[in-house]
């Protein structure tokens, strides 16, 4: 990207595009061209840890996945462009400049690996044995230059013993500059080692040397205690002095400091530094051309209230580039920034679609049987192995079949262009695909029959190539009769296909909120200034929720002001309606189509609420602790109240005060870490210490997760002589209440000895503790953990959407965050919902299940194994399955004693087709 | 990947390892394939829930039935892995080829040659 010229809804942008040499839109990603190909170059994607040819596609998963040349080592032979059938190569290709027109902008550049060859102590590029987090990564990887085996890279021995050293490039000013927290190195260490453990044939010593270990996600703390206590991952609380080699073995001595400062030295086969993320160079131009405001470590500056706004108006920001953050905060401001850029574009939506004529459907039931066969010989990539010819003439044998014929690249325009005549000529009404895979090529070749007025489910593909010439390329013979198998199976299926029909159901365009705190309210507002009608229903009076009790982010960010602002918006937005003092007590219906029956306040009235989607914002509360005389002494408060007398009362009244971390978190009670509490205790602190710089404050704490950009405030801290002093699970401080004050003693890990301190006031880092969803989650049918917060369909991938379709989660109803993170996902699970609510209804997939009431006995099998639970028994007294809510997966029928249940394009007789068919004549 | 594996084996797509029958096995047997496998996602990571779960319960039931005729359970299996991991489905492969190998053909298959002598 060169430039971006304009204003926000107008923006010209001009983009340079790098010659790959090798056309996208001809390679069919054959992968001639590299097998030909004699240079060697070193394999970046593999991080120099093997290599590939000149010609190459830089991972499996790729997109676009097609060949380029990396012209830097051609020698310009011309081997692949003679090799390339497609003539794809284009030795001439050269630098492209483009505009295109666009309202906003979103930049995710991301992030690079920080590079450790600076740092001499750790021995990196002198021993061979030291790898990157990234390198090791690699090691592990399937798909890495091991294959997924665990060697070490001096001689491919398997290690008996691995250390990984934390924050190498982070929480360090003095070595690299970079003050943060990179977030997700703690995480990816503990991982890397269950994995490694997992891989490795022997007893794998694993041990993680660390400052604090830094779980702060949701359910992270379970999975560090898993590979704590019972993978037995060793977690050494230190800081590393040097990496020595033993030059004889390739083993490495590792010299550390311990708590106690005692130094000891210990023995690895290898040592994997978990390396920070950073802001490449690449991206600071990129940020600079732009005129975005970067921070002092170059990632972009955010208002903690707009976290995807960039400076500049009209640009938004997501990933690393916004800040240091884990994969599903990546994907989840990814979202944000999708639905605060789709906001300012609202006027625009739908105006530049283009939709394709499908022609009316013929027919085919009362028709006999045609099948066609198309073979494909891709390139050389199917007919350098299979015997191509001789598949089509036998395909010809088979019945049904009443045409043939083989194609050089059966995926290309003008094969399919002669492919749909072929099918009119012939009136062919199932047609069989001998080629590559369905996973990149069904839709294809589904379209193709659409324009033919035949339906798409008439198609079955034979996978010759991945099932077959790809991995059978030593044994041509036995490739071709693998190949005629897969025609004959695919053949005797397509015989028995049946038209489906793909229902339509129309989309109720209102969004209902559960919950008005900040998350609500911005959901509901990311959803209204699109256009959309919105309900929030509130249990409380007021909305607000649980910031009402908060007083300024950790940056100064005024919360209450915010608040005020927020609510005047919603409560005066003509697309919302709020209801507050109200109860939701029945609920019915499916994706796009709900209907919730609410109990409003005070008068307790009863309305029914029709509404396409839901987004889940019920929120969470701080724990009220049973623990260190809380209640019992007007001297315990919470971090929070803490916060409130501070706004009130200031502080020159305290001069000692001890804060105790991981009140109600990290227990047995509830396992997860709250996130939250320790920067909510550094932020009270100094504040503290902002109106009375002479206070002593002692933070007693297990581990500080002051991730990302919070680190800043920890450095902050203790320069200001805050004292932060460590204390372990089984060990915790002595509170006892005397008239000096609260008398607080502690073990101190440097010194190894009790201290005491009086303190005029003990602040309880309490946890927090999701709102009480339990009769909601019964009303709604969905599913909490433990710890009663929503469980996302997946974590990854899609953090905010619930499994049930239409249904979206923010805030703290997912687990603890902070604001800024909360009004994120409020925008994410916006833009989420938009996707249902912009269309006026939605084609749902023919692959459903369906009940044969004639065979049904009512067992209740079926309703019991969905794992959606879809089945219910209808008036009729039999089972019956809602296509709209049907997740396609075929348990139930799988399940079904009766046989009452077939799955569509995966019916029982279509199944055993390919079996039988396969096995003819065997016996 | 392109990792070669033994050209032993047929898949049959489905859209989840959970709508595997029991029937759908035994009447591979009965046709008279020598073993039959079922591949599905991890454990824990089914893209259906719990589908896998189900699809193991059922390979072990099949495995019952295999045993008390006479046609063996080890011929029926179950693997997991991750839609990444390509060298393990060639190694699943391999292991499974190896072990059919050894058990031999489908006892069916000798009876038949029996009767026909």
């Amino acid at each position: 990207m060169e430039s971006i010229e304009g204003e926000p809804g107008d923006f010209k942008v001009t983009l340079t595009s790098y010659p790959r040499y090798i056309d996208p839109i001809k390679c069919t990603g054959c992968g001639e061209c590299a097998k030909r190909c004699p240079v060697t170059a070193i394999n970046m994607y593999n991080l120099g840890l093997d290599d590939r040819k000149a010609t190459y596609i830089e991972y499996p998963q790729a997109v676009p996945l097609a060949f380029a040349i990396d012209i830097d080592t051609c020698i310009g032979c011309g081997l692949c462009e003679m090799m390339c059938l497609a003539k794809a190569i284009n030795y001439e290709d050269n630098e492209k400049k483009s505009t295109i027109c666009v309202g906003a902008v979103i930049l995710s550049p991301g992030s690079e690996g920080f590079d450790p060859s600076g740092m001499d102590v750790l021995g990196y590029g002198k021993f061979a044995n030291v790898v990157t987090s990234e390198e090791f990564e690699r090691i592990l990887s399937a798909s890495g230059p091991y294959r997924g085996h665990l060697m070490r890279t001096l001689d491919r021995e398997a290690p008996k013993k691995i250390a990984w050293i934390q924050c190498v490039g982070s929480r360090d000013v003095n070595l690299c500059g970079n003050g943060y927290c990179s977030s997700v190195c703690c995480m990816y260490a503990v991982k890397e080692a269950m994995i490694a453990k997992e891989h490795s044939h022997d007893d794998l010593d694993c041990a993680i040397f660390n400052m604090d270990i830094r779980s702060f996600g949701k359910d992270y703390e379970k999975y560090y205690n898993r590979a704590k206590d019972e993978h037995g991952v060793r977690f050494i609380k230190s800081r590393v002095h040097t990496i020595n080699e033993d030059s004889t073995t390739g083993d490495l001595v590792i010299r550390y400091t311990d708590e106690s400062g005692q130094t000891n030295e210990e023995t690895f086969s290898m040592v994997v530094l978990s390396v920070g993320l950073q802001i490449p160079e690449s991206v600071t131009a990129l940020a600079r051309r732009l005129d975005i405001e970067l921070n002092n470590y170059n990632f972009a500056v955010t208002d903690p209230f707009a976290p995807v706004n960039s400076s500049r108006p009209g640009i938004f920001v997501s990933g690393v580039f916004q800040g240091p953050k884990d994969i599903p905060g990546s994907v989840t401001e990814a979202s944000a920034a999708a639905c605060a850029a789709g906001t300012k574009l609202a006027e625009a939506r739908g105006t530049d679609t283009k939709t394709i004529e499908i022609p009316a459907e013929i027919d085919v039931l009362e028709t006999e049987t045609r099948i066609g066969v198309f073979v494909c010989n891709c390139g050389i990539n199917i007919a350098g192995v299979v015997d191509v010819p001789a598949v089509a003439d036998y395909a010809a044998t088979l019945p049904y079949v009443v045409f043939v014929d083989q194609n050089l690249f059966t995926c290309s325009q003008d094969t399919q262009d002669k492919m749909k005549e072929v099918i009119k000529e012939n009136n062919l009404n199932r047609v069989v695909v001998a080629s590559c895979t369905p996973r990149t090529h069904e839709p294809l070749f589904q379209e193709t029959l659409q324009a033919c007025g035949l339906n798409k489910y008439l198609f079955e593909m034979a996978n010759i190539r991945d099932q077959d010439s790809w991995v059978h390329a030593n044994d041509p013979e036995a490739a071709t009769e693998k190949a005629k198998d897969l025609v004959r199976m695919a053949v005797a299926r397509a015989g028995l296909l049946k038209p489906l029909k793909e229902k339509k159901i129309s989309i109720n365009r209102r969004a209902l909120v559960i919950g008005g705190g900040v998350a609500g309210m911005n959901a509901a507002l990311g959803l209204a200034d699109q256009g959309f009608d919105v309900v929030i229903v509130e249990k409380e009076a007021q909305l607000g929720g649980l910031s009402r009790d908060l007083t300024v982010t950790i940056e100064g960010a005024d919360i209450q002001r915010y608040l005020l602002e927020l609510v005047d918006r919603v409560t005066g937005h003509e697309k919302i309606q709020v209801l507050t003092e109200s109860l939701i007590v029945g609920f019915s219906g499916f994706k796009g189509n709900f209907t919730t029956e609410i109990m409003v306040g005070p008068g307790m009235y009863e309305r029914k609420i029709d509404h396409g989607v839901v987004i889940l914002a019920t929120g969470a509360n701080e724990y009220k602790p049973e623990e260190y005389l809380y209640g019992q002494d007007y001297r315990v408060v919470t971090q929070i109240e803490l916060g409130k007398r501070l706004e009130v009362k200031g502080a020159d009244d305290i001069s000692k005060v001890v804060m105790i971390q991981c009140v109600g978190s990290r227990n047995e009670k509830n396992q997860n870490c709250s996130r939250v509490c320790c920067q909510s205790a550094v932020k009270n602190a100094l504040h503290i210490k902002e109106f009375n710089p002479d206070a002593e404050i002692y933070i007693l704490y297990r581990d500080m997760r002051m991730y990302g950009l919070l680190e800043d405030y920890y450095t902050e801290a203790r320069q200001q002589g805050i004292i932060f002093s460590r204390f372990s699970q089984d060990n915790p401080p002595n509170v006892e209440a005397t008239d000096e004050g609260i008398a607080v003693t502690f073990k101190d890990h440097i010194l190894q000895r009790d201290i005491s301190i009086t303190a005029d006031l003990l602040a309880l880092s309490a946890g927090m503790v999701a709102e009480d969803t339990e009769e909601l989650a019964s009303i709604l049918k969905l599913p909490r953990n433990e710890e009663g917060y929503f469980i996302e369909a997946h974590v990854k991938l899609r953090p905010v959407d619930l499994a049930n379709e239409g249904v979206f989660l923010c805030g703290t109803a997912h687990s603890p965050k902070l604001i800024s993170e909360a009004i994120s996902q409020a925008l994410a699970a916006a833009s989420r919902a938009t996707i249902f609510l912009s269309q006026s209804e939605i084609t749902l997939s023919a692959v459903t299940a369906r009940v044969d009431p004639d065979l049904c006995a009512a067992c209740l099998v079926c309703v019991r194994a969905c794992p959606y639970e879809v089945p219910r028994i209808n008036e009729e007294g039999v089972s019956e399955i809602d296509v709209a809510l049907c997740h396609g997966c075929g348990i139930c029928a799988a399940e079904c004693p009766a046989k009452a249940i077939e799955l569509d394009w995966y019916e029982d007789d279509q199944v055993m087709s390919k079996v039988e068919a396969l096995l003819e004549g065997v016996l | 990947m392109r990792i070669n594996y033994p050209g032993t084996i047929r898949i049959i797509r489905l859209p989840c390892t959970g709508k595997v029958d029991v029937i759908h096995i035994l009447r591979a047997f009965e046709k008279g394939a020598d073993g039959v496998y079922v591949v599905g996602c991890l454990e824990g990571e089914c893209r259906f829930s719990n589908g896998n779960l189900r699809a193991k319960k059922r390979i072990e039931q099949a495995q019952q039935i295999l045993d008390a005729i006479g046609i063996g359970g080890e011929r029926a299996q179950m693997y997991n892995l991750s839609s990444a991991d390509g060298p393990r489905f060639a190694e699943y492969a391999v292991e499974m080829t190896e072990k059919i190998k050894k058990l031999g053909p489908n006892p069916l298959k000798k009876a038949k040659e029996k009767m026909a002598a």
